[in-house]
């Protein structure tokens, strides 16, 4: 009673200063992320593409003055690079050859899951879940291994009668191999978040459509993935993202050979900083940067005009 | 849902032929389950062959042809991480980076996401832009200019240089934001009639609230970590500060040495997957509920 009255000759002047109050506790809470996001990431991220027009090396960097500006340098120099321009193959042949099989084969599993009980489909869920949480590194190894000409892999296949390739040896089929292991890998992460996706459809919809006459075939390309296609863009645009920056499998299991049949475009970069080249793996970096932005742009593009 | 429930939902595709259709579609469940068996087998194939060739002899899994169960079971190989490659120190390196991921990500996620949620303040629409649009930024376009600034400020091979630039996401942002903006705000009023202030309330009241956005979070946060390989490859110059990744890849790509020892490989694989694996068992459920609440992995 008494604070309130006190406090009335002033009241736009206090309601100020408790604004700025409730702003400067605002800002206590989000000063630790935005400092050390805006040092970690955003700086980097600008630095970067600063980086890409200059002719930074490694001896440069206790040195920034001794920097030169270099215009589009170092970008028509990776883009005239033979070894980067089969990075770049690669890595679309990856995405091209390696979303598509990722995503259908888990919307099948997702969709055989979702007509099994419950109990059941959390154990088939698990399993097939479990190769996502492990390190690409071990599991890479141990393909490695399964891969060899004489190896598990190629003794399965003889088993039917195949005489499988050398793998990872081959520049033909090296990059199948590893498109195959990171196939098996990501499986899991797709088949989950589209089973979620399948299980918030309304019963009644499919009901609705078996009234109608529709059988399974029907109701499947009908209901089912219209209903779908949000889900499936977040799971193309997701699984994209993720391929084009495809790194530690072929570092761990040929580190880019034979021949760069399997060299990415991260492992150019990769290469292009531990040579101490930082601008050209800067610009090396943006180029992969921008065609990830534009590819997401197309998907969306492309899942908008059917939905 | 039971198996009964689906194939009766099936069965009223063609009412009229109801009867006749209820048999083949339990067949059709039979078929789903022998599917996805074979296709779990293909899914867990190179874990028991990771499993079954950590115990196996050097002379044996040089052998050809191959061979399944190990004849002799050694534990040689895990004998020699311990002894001779010392993996204990790039063991306690990948839990400090994990621990300390997880702690600073959970904390720093949660006030920010609070703010973002409940709070008015000037920037705070930039903090959300910004944020969301770096958010699918690749790692590879950060990574130069961070080695830059990390070797300035002297901490390449240090714990600091390998912990800081890991130590925020966008992604532990939005998953709390979400979260606390379902927190309703007569609870807040009601603590702050009680005399609690912001950062009262905020400890005492909404974290405890938050118990399985933190969960989730701390899971994937642990896994990104545990798993993840490309900066600490740079960062670490010697093996005194790898992490498991590092020191498993590094040992496998010395082909001359050791390198073709591959039950040691194995063994090394067993030892970084193993306690995840467990970890992952143990808590699927909240893995689960974590990607379906958030749509990302």
């Amino acid at each position: 009673m008494v604070t309130s009255t006190a406090r009335r000759p002033g009241k736009t002047s206090s309601l100020a200063a408790q604004r700025r109050r409730s702003a400067l506790i605002a800002w206590v809470f989000v000063s630790p992320f935005v400092l050390t996001f805006g040092v970690f990431s955003l700086i980097p991220l600008v630095s970067s593409l600063a980086m890409s027009f200059t002719d930074l090396r490694a001896r440069d960097i206790r040195n920034p003055f001794n920097v030169n500006f270099v215009g589009l340098e170092n970008f028509v120099s990776v883009l005239t690079n033979e070894s980067f321009l089969r990075a770049l193959r690669n890595t679309l042949v990856f995405v091209v050859v390696g979303v598509p099989s990722t995503l259908f084969i888990a919307l099948v599993l997702a969709v055989l899951l979702n007509s099994l009980s419950r109990r059941v489909a959390t154990f088939f869920r698990v399993g097939y879940y479990t190769p996502v949480i492990t390190t690409i590194v071990a599991v890479a190894v141990v393909w490695r291994i399964m891969y060899q000409d004489t190896g598990v892999i190629n003794t399965m296949l003889g088993w039917v009668g195949i005489d499988g390739p050398n793998w990872l040896s081959d520049p033909n089929t090296a990059l199948m191999a590893i498109t195959i292991m990171a196939v098996w890998r990501n499986i899991g992460s797709s088949m989950v978040i589209f089973l979620a996706g399948l299980q918030s459809i309304p019963a009644e919809i499919n009901e609705a459509a078996a009234i109608d006459g529709a059988n399974a075939v029907q109701k499947f390309f009908r209901v089912t993935i219209p209903m779908m296609m949000p889900t499936i863009l977040l799971n193309t645009i997701l699984v994209t993202t993720g391929y084009m920056q495809f790194f530690d499998e072929p570092f761990v299991m040929t580190n880019g050979g034979p021949l760069e049949s399997t060299t990415s475009i991260a492992l150019q970069v990769y290469n292009q900083f531990k040579y101490g080249n930082y601008s050209v793996g800067a610009a090396g970096a943006y180029i992969l940067f921008v065609l990830v932005g534009i590819l997401a742009l197309i998907q969306f593009r492309f899942f908008r005009q059917r939905t | 849902m039971t198996a009964i429930d689906g194939s009766a939902r099936v069965a009223m595709a063609a009412p009229a032929e109801d009867r006749s259709r209820r048999k083949p579609f339990r067949w059709g469940n039979l078929v789903v389950m022998v599917v996805l068996s074979i296709g779990l087998a293909a899914t867990i194939l190179p874990f028991v062959w990771m499993v079954l060739g950590a115990f196996k002899t050097k002379a044996e899994i040089m052998s050809r042809p191959v061979t399944w169960w190990p004849k002799s079971p050694t534990l040689d190989n895990f004998a020699a991480w311990f002894f001779q490659f010392d993996i204990l120190r790039p063991f306690l390196n990948s839990v400090l980076l994990a621990a300390a991921t997880v702690a600073t990500t959970l904390l720093f996620s949660s006030m920010v996401g609070w703010a973002l949620a409940k709070m008015r303040f000037p920037g705070k629409n930039a903090i959300i832009v910004v944020v969301l649009a770096t958010m699918f930024v690749p790692g590879i376009v950060t990574l130069i200019p961070q080695f830059v600034l990390v070797a300035n400020l002297g901490m390449v091979n240090t714990y600091w240089g390998l912990i800081l630039p890991g130590m925020v996401g966008a992604f532990g942002v939005f998953l709390m934001r979400q979260f606390m903006l379902e927190i309703p705000d007569s609870l807040l009023d009601a603590a702050r009639i009680d005399g609690a202030g912001e950062f009262r309330t905020f400890f005492q009241i909404v974290l405890p609230l938050c118990k399985a956005p933190l969960a989730t979070l701390a899971i994937f946060t642990f896994m990104g970590s545990w798993n993840s390989f490309l900066w600490p490859l740079i960062i670490s110059q010697d093996d005194s500060m790898y992490t498991l990744p590092v020191s498993l890849a590094l040992f496998s790509a010395e082909a001359g040495g050791h390198g073709a020892d591959y039950g040691l490989q194995m063994a090394g694989s067993f030892l970084i997957v193993i306690p995840v694996l467990v970890l992952f068992i143990a808590m699927q459920k909240h893995f689960i509920q974590g990607i379906t609440m958030t749509g990302i992995k």
